[in-house]
């Protein structure tokens, strides 16, 4: 069986993919170095679109349409512009009710687009272009540390990580969000409370990276406007030894923290980068691994918090489970030397 | 059926569900189809590049090594048909419940005709609706098409007008929908059903063929004011379905191929075992087959030949989870856990498995909370089934209409450790009344045999025969207004032998009177102080019962089963149900 590997790495090249929610324009080309600040990609977004019945204005036949409309598919207008007109005597303007492009002429109706922004997507880290998808995005290398999470916000940033976790099981004490933590990335322990991310609101900060987060803030941190990672998952739940131990390793350094919503197929899972200078690419991460004795496991618990060991043996057949379910599983050997058993997929890979 | 009728030929199932892909062979032993093994994998969606052809392949490698027969060649390909050495299978059907539930826009005329039926015919796949238009819908055209454009369905459902009527109506509603389309990116144009007024179709066709990813159109839903037919709408819809998924995951083709295009949504294909069964328990049967699973909850209601599917992915044990107390206060899966377990943590379970949802309950605590849930999606599901049935068919107090048998499908429950907890799990989330047999599908096989119902028509019935269902538990529930404690029925059980065993049930208990599996004997039922067994009040009634696992098993606990507000005389009373059916 094929397990997922969790990514906890002190170097390691990434490929990241950066897409536009829809077609847009890439700005940049494949071979070019990006700054995590820069625009790769920009579309609109959020237009509307506005239907005037030319027809039923101007109480035409069919037939007469064609001659009546002024204007064609593609055509920028401007509020007032003559959209359609008929001659004569009596002979009537429809005028364009607002500002913006016809997209479509046709049963008597046009149609226009109008509103919406300009959606700027950055490229998040530094590194290199390695393919434009068009019209959409680009995948960008880059080397350095990483460390994943398991819930993002959606949103994402770039700044000098700050830690106020002194241990893994620390609660996140909202007090100590002042002022001089203005524009930083935040590593914390559990979220308990609202006041935390009121209060990195407040300041503004650029992320918040936290080991847990009580599942009754979750609507909260969805609506921060900053990113939000939760490395650890719902409920007290302390963090992880090897990312404590990588992230306090790492402090002042400049980290990109991407909240991407984590995708049931696997593709994208929220992460803390943080670029490293390399004088060659180290190995590039690899996703998927066949669970055997020896590879360094998280045990995952929904009711408490996972462990970490290594597996001793995967058995061939099902067994009973302490829970009296029989699932294919693995002995694993915590780090006090206890061992445990546990279902294949309940683990994951940590590399 | 004579076995001389057997074609002889070997059938692969394959059922890629959100969580497990499953692949089950189904070959003649002795003259009559048998199931003969399967082969389980992850569902491979989580691979880079994601490919769930890779999931089937593991399934297939794991179902070969399992039989001892093999079944793909050296480079990993399937052997079909099956070759003169015997190794490989002679046809292959798929069934697909992976992938997220399908944004649906439902368009009709009016709301309690045509937009209803439309809203019905779109609960019976993997669709989430999130966007209704209607004549009575008071926005302007515009804001019409932007909430199309806005939501960026996979799915547009169009109903409207009985056959002969008028037609300007629905033209309108079809520009917009045909408009809305037109302006989204061509790579998220939705498909779109159009099952209204007959003289429309080839219009419909005509209009939205370059706007849409695909346009289908097929008989009215409504063809006369007072007459509903979803069933050829249902068919259409299964087969677009099928083309929006492989729109996400184009390496579907490659099963489609490989099935000769028999690939179907599991919900549809159990629908389709469920009409089956109805006739196969004998006519007039009301059947009822339920599945829970990681996508969906899905109940598929047999009554009086006809099936009324209704499927509710925000039920279903994976992603849908994070909706769910949207749906219902936390509370309501509370009461279900038969451990001591704080609000925060019933929460922390459902939000974190929603990041795990191939998890497996590894402690007893774990099994607790799990089982809550699966009760709690069982019971809300029902009561959302009841609302949907035909008037005729609910009963007072929003009580399951008598069905025999009640087939109950899912890993979930089938992966329950005990026989006690399975049945526990099935009496207290679906809550059934009257006598009914709950039968188990053990392996998880009725979709599938739904599916290769469409190649062969035999090999369903056979493997039914051949005992793909195990029987769960025969069980009588008797309902009442009767205080707790208050005789509620006297039962006699009058085996073959002549052995008697007589029993007296109070309203809120539980009991079981042990007949061995298979075993028949003769039951006297007699409802005490008012009660009902399904006959009327107080009328008693004489029936013969067949044995099961559980034996004959007596649920007097009342319905709606009413539970402790206190939590340590809740959790008591489920430890001492469970006690009771495990003897």
């Amino acid at each position: 069986m094929l397990a997922p590997i969790f990514h906890i790495l002190p170097l390691t090249t990434v490929l990241r993919t950066r897409l536009l929610p829809t077609n847009g324009k890439v700005l940049v080309r494949a071979g070019q170095n990006v700054s995590p600040t820069d625009t790769i990609a920009e579309a609109v977004v959020g237009r509307k679109h506005t239907v005037v019945d030319i027809q039923h204005k101007l109480g035409l036949a069919p037939r007469k349409m064609a001659q009546a409309i002024k204007v064609k598919k593609g055509q920028k207008v401007a509020k007032g512009e003559a959209l359609a007109a008929t001659s004569g005597i009596f002979g009537k303007e429809i005028a364009c009710p607002v500002d913006g492009k016809v997209v479509a002429v046709g049963s008597g109706k046009i149609v226009l687009e109008t509103g919406g922004k300009i959606l700027e997507l950055p490229a998040g880290l530094p590194g290199l272009v390695t393919e434009v998808i068009p019209n959409r995005g680009v995948t960008i290398r880059a080397a350095g540390a990483l460390v994943q999470g398991l819930w993002g916000n959606g949103k994402l940033d770039w700044g000098i990580l700050m830690s106020l976790l002194d241990k893994p099981d620390d609660i996140f004490d909202p007090t100590r969000l002042d002022v001089e933590m203005r524009g930083l990335i935040i590593l914390g322990g559990h979220v308990q409370s609202a006041k935390v991310l009121e209060n990195a609101a407040d300041l503004p900060a650029r992320g918040l990276l936290v080991a847990s987060l009580s599942p009754s803030l979750l609507s909260l941190a969805q609506q921060v406007n900053f990113p939000v990672v939760v490395l650890e998952g719902f409920g007290r739940r302390p963090l992880n030894q090897a990312a404590f131990k990588l992230l306090s390793t790492n402090i002042k350094r400049e980290v990109s923290l991407n909240a991407e919503f984590i995708s049931q197929q696997g593709r994208t899972r929220p992460e803390l980068f943080i670029p490293l200078p390399v004088n060659q690419d180290p190995p590039e991460l690899q996703e998927m691994e066949a669970f055997a004795p020896g590879l360094k496991v998280r045990v995952v618990y929904l009711t408490r918090p996972s462990v970490t060991g290594t597996i001793t043996q995967v058995y061939p057949a099902p067994v009973l489970l302490p829970s009296g379910i029989r699932a294919n599983a693995a002995e694993v050997k915590l780090e006090n030397e206890q061992r445990i058993l546990a279902p294949l997929t309940n683990l994951e890979v940590l590399g | 059926m004579a076995a001389s009728t057997v074609e002889g030929n070997s059938l692969l199932t394959l059922d890629v569900g959100a969580v497990t892909t499953r692949a089950a062979l189904f070959d003649v032993v002795e003259g009559r189809y048998r199931f003969v093994g399967m082969g389980k994998a992850p569902t491979t969606s989580a691979t880079n590049p994601p490919n769930i052809v890779l999931g089937a392949q593991l399934a297939i490698e794991n179902l070969q090594s399992m039989i001892s027969k093999p079944l793909m060649d050296e480079e990993g390909r399937l052997l079909v048909p099956s070759q003169p050495d015997g190794s490989g299978v002679d046809g292959v059907v798929t069934i697909l419940s992976a992938g997220a539930a399908l944004k649906t826009v439902v368009v009709g005329l009016l709301a309690d005709v045509s937009l209803k039926s439309v809203e019905t015919l779109a609960q019976t796949t993997y669709a989430r609706i999130v966007e209704r238009i209607g004549l009575n819908d008071s926005r302007r055209l515009d804001e019409q098409v932007n909430a199309i454009v806005r939501q960026s369905p996979d799915l547009i459902l169009v109903a409207g007008g009985v056959d002969g009527g008028a037609q300007q109506s629905l033209r309108n509603l079809i520009e917009t929908v045909g408009l809305a389309s037109y302006l989204l990116p061509e790579s998220r144009r939705p498909a779109v059903l159009y099952a209204g007024n007959a003289a429309l179709r080839e219009e419909v066709k005509a209009s939205l063929a370059g706007t849409a990813f695909k346009v289908q159109t097929v008989a009215n839903i409504r063809p006369a004011l007072e007459v509903e037919d979803l069933v050829p709408a249902q068919r259409e819809l299964s087969r677009l379905v099928i083309d929006i998924r492989q729109r996400e995951m184009p390496e579907l083709e490659e099963l489609r191929t490989l099935s000769g295009g028999v690939i179907l949504p599991s919900a549809f294909a159990q629908g389709r075992m469920a009409r089956f069964l109805a006739s196969y328990y004998g006519e007039g049967k009301n059947v009822l087959s339920v599945d829970i699973g990681a996508s969906a909850v899905s109940m598929a209601a047999s009554m009086e030949a006809v099936v009324h599917l209704n499927v509710f992915p925000h039920l279903g044990l994976g992603e849908g989870l994070s909706g769910l107390l949207q749906h219902f206060p936390v509370e309501d899966i509370l009461r279900w856990v038969s451990v001591e377990a704080p609000e925060e943590t019933v929460r922390s379970y459902l939000y974190q498995k929603v990041l795990y949802p191939s998890f497996v309950p590894a402690t007893v605590e774990e099994l607790a909370l799990e089982h809550a849930l699966i009760k709690q999606n069982l019971f809300t599901a029902t009561q959302l089934m009841l609302q949907r049935l035909p008037r005729r068919f609910r009963s007072r107090g929003g009580m399951l209409p008598s069905f025999e048998p009640i087939l109950v499908s899912g890993t979930p429950i089938s992966a329950a450790p005990t026989q006690g907890q399975k049945l526990l799990l099935v009496l207290d989330g679906l809550q059934p009344v009257g006598i009914t047999t709950l039968a188990l599908d053990t392996h998880n096989l009725l979709a599938m045999l739904g599916a290769a119902a469409e190649v062969n028509p035999l090999l369903p019935v056979q493997a039914l025969d051949s005992g793909a269902l195990s029987n769960l538990a025969t069980v009588i529930v008797p309902t009442g207004s009767l205080k707790l404690g208050t005789p509620m029925l006297r039962a006699k059980l009058i085996q073959e032998d002549g052995t008697e065993t007589t029993t007296e049930v109070n309203m809120g208990n539980l009991q079981v009177m042990p007949l061995a599996n298979g075993k028949i004997a003769r039951l006297q039922l007699r409802p005490l102080n008012r009660a009902d067994v399904g006959l009327g009040v107080g009328r008693a009634l004489e029936v013969d019962v067949t044995g099961s696992e559980m034996g004959i098993v007596i649920d007097a606990r009342g319905r709606p089963l009413q539970l402790p507000a206190d939590a340590p005389a809740r959790i008591a009373l489920h430890k001492k149900w469970l006690k009771t059916v495990e003897g």
